[in-house]
């Protein structure tokens, strides 16, 4: 019965992995119409194309590495001990592949305990973490639409998806994690894990970048450069929403005991819990998901004055700005964290604009990099003294922890990012001749189907009696 | 100190009611809640007002409107 019970509840998490990965995807659909609703007709699909081949990219480099990194880096390594070894991670590892939970003879580093733990979890843990990977990167690639090569937002795409953001979920967003035990630094839902490290990169990249011809009058005030289709942009950020529940599911473990946890939880009640095994449930995060999204809608109309963009993005802004506390929050403190943080990231987008010439097509910094590193500081204050973790000894949450942690991750997704972009700069691989970008990214793509059109044309009338 | 009470996870589940913070002001949450949904209602009530009068002191002529309706 106990052998039956644990099949079943591996079986469970499993499949709920699986349906977290399939609702998360639709964050990259959203994400692809969003950003050629933004772009203007004559850069349409290579705008597609970068975006989407994103995926392909930090999934295959995720596999080789990218999973490895999480369970490797835990303890920094050289901050709280050394390298983890991950046998389980390691690419050659038959646990990386189809894999029934019996160890096979001479298969060295595999444990019986390991098998039966990851042989049916690794695919599913190993596909949600890349779509959280994909999310990250895909975040950078709208704020530098129009002027950015494509086989630099790769590069890039591949450094924050599949080493960075990992690298900071290893410390950050892991049970075992050196900020967690040091810092206390909490971050359920990976307002900073995510999308600060994200928007620090995309504030790095756009940087070096530089703006768009034409978004800056000779004045230096700023032209607006409207989103050629608003409808595909409002689309898109529903379907970004809507992934956004396999996100959040995602970040959950669905259920499990106090035994497995083997931390300080006394009893028998099994529960859900948070990344760090510390209890939620799926309806808190329920309540707070939607409470914090409406907070920021409802925000953003007034703010904006009903502009369709910035009323939705920072519905998104709001989901982003709470979530490194919602696993804990009250309802009503999520809306209002979702109201008044976005408030200020709009602002933000707008000062840094104007100030600093950042030329940002989608807000992206604004609404992942800003939303996210407030949201952490804001979680800092209302979860102080909070314990971060079921473990003994894990230092509890509190504002500096929580302080520091978002410094480090917006730091970590802005140093080797701004590093990069200089390096591909100088050798004349991050932005397109200005030529290119006038006739606009799509100008070839644009005439052979032209040709093709009038090709097929005449020969079909020359066959007209 | 701690912003829900809890010091540390050493406790059986089935103990531990509530775990948000501030617990015991739900009810001033409330009402910022509703003084925030009103307010809402007050805002967008004046802004929209201030886009009627706007739109309704554009387009003297009816050129723009016709074309409106031309474009469906």
């Amino acid at each position: 019965m106990e052998g039956n019970l644990n099949a079943l509840t591996t079986i469970f998490t499993e499949f709920y992995y699986w349906v977290t990965i399939v609702m998360m995807f639709l964050i990259h659909v959203g994400f692809c119409m969003y950003e050629v609703g933004v772009s203007r007709r004559r850069n349409h699909l290579k705008t597609l194309m970068k975006n989407a081949m994103a995926i392909p990219l930090v999934t295959i480099t995720f596999y080789f590495f990218g999973w490895w990194i999480y369970f490797g880096f835990p303890n920094g390594p050289g901050i709280a001990g050394g390298l983890v070894t991950a046998p389980f991670a390691e690419p050659w590892n038959p646990l990386m592949g189809t894999h029934l939970s019996g160890v096979n003879p001479g298969e060295t580093g595999v444990t019986p305990t390991d098998a039966a733990l990851w042989h049916r979890l690794n695919g599913v843990f190993w596909g949600a973490f890349l779509l959280f990977s994909i999310t990250t990167a895909s975040i950078i690639s709208g704020s530098i639409i129009e002027r950015a090569r494509s086989g630099a937002f790769w590069i890039v795409a591949v450094l924050v998806g599949s080493v960075l953001w990992i690298l900071d979920a290893s410390w950050g967003w892991h049970p075992q994690g050196w900020m967690v035990k040091l810092w206390g630094y909490h971050d359920a839902y990976a307002s900073g894990v995510v999308h600060a490290i994200a928007g620090g990169a995309a504030l790095a990249f756009l940087i070096v970048l530089g703006p768009r011809i034409g978004k800056f009058r000779p004045d230096g005030t700023a032209r607006e450069i409207p989103p050629h289709n608003v409808w595909l942009v409002t689309i898109g950020l529903f379907l970004i929403f809507t992934g956004f529940w396999g996100f959040y599911a995602a970040c959950n473990i669905p259920l499990i005991s106090p035994a497995t946890i083997a931390g300080q939880i006394t009893g028998e009640t099994w529960t859900a819990t948070n990344i760090y095994l510390a209890p939620t449930t799926l309806s808190a995060i329920t309540f707070n998901f939607l409470m914090s999204l409406s907070g920021g809608m409802l925000a953003g109309y007034i703010v904006s004055k009903g502009d369709p963009f910035w009323t939705f993005s920072m519905g998104l802004c709001g989901i982003i700005s709470a979530s490194a506390g919602n696993d804990l929050y009250h309802p009503i403190q999520a809306l209002l964290i979702g109201a008044i943080v976005p408030t200020i990231c709009y602002k933000l987008h707008y000062f840094v604009e104007r100030r600093f010439k950042i030329d940002d097509a989608v807000g992206a910094v604004a609404v992942h990099g800003y939303g996210g590193f407030l949201g952490v500081v804001v979680a800092g204050f209302m979860l102080w003294g909070q314990p971060s973790s079921p473990y003994e000894g894990f230092a509890h949450i509190s504002p500096l922890g929580n302080f520091a942690g978002a410094v480090l991750m917006f730091a970590l997704g802005f140093v080797p990012t701004f590093v990069v972009c200089k390096i591909l700069n100088s050798m004349n691989l991050l932005r397109v001749p200005a030529k290119v970008e006038l006739e606009g990214f799509d100008f070839a793509l644009n005439h052979a189907f032209e040709t093709s059109v009038r090709e097929v044309g005449t020969a079909e009338k020359a066959m007209i009696k | 100190m701690s912003t829900n009470g809890m010091e540390s996870w050493a406790v059986d589940l089935k103990d531990v009611g509530a775990i948000y913070p501030f617990q015991g002001s739900e009810v001033v949450m409330v009402i910022i809640g509703l003084v925030f949904w009103i307010g809402w209602h007050v805002l967008q009530t004046r802004q929209e007002n201030a886009e009627i009068e706007a739109d309704m002191a554009a387009d003297r002529t009816g050129d723009e409107t016709r074309k409106a309706i031309d474009r469906h």
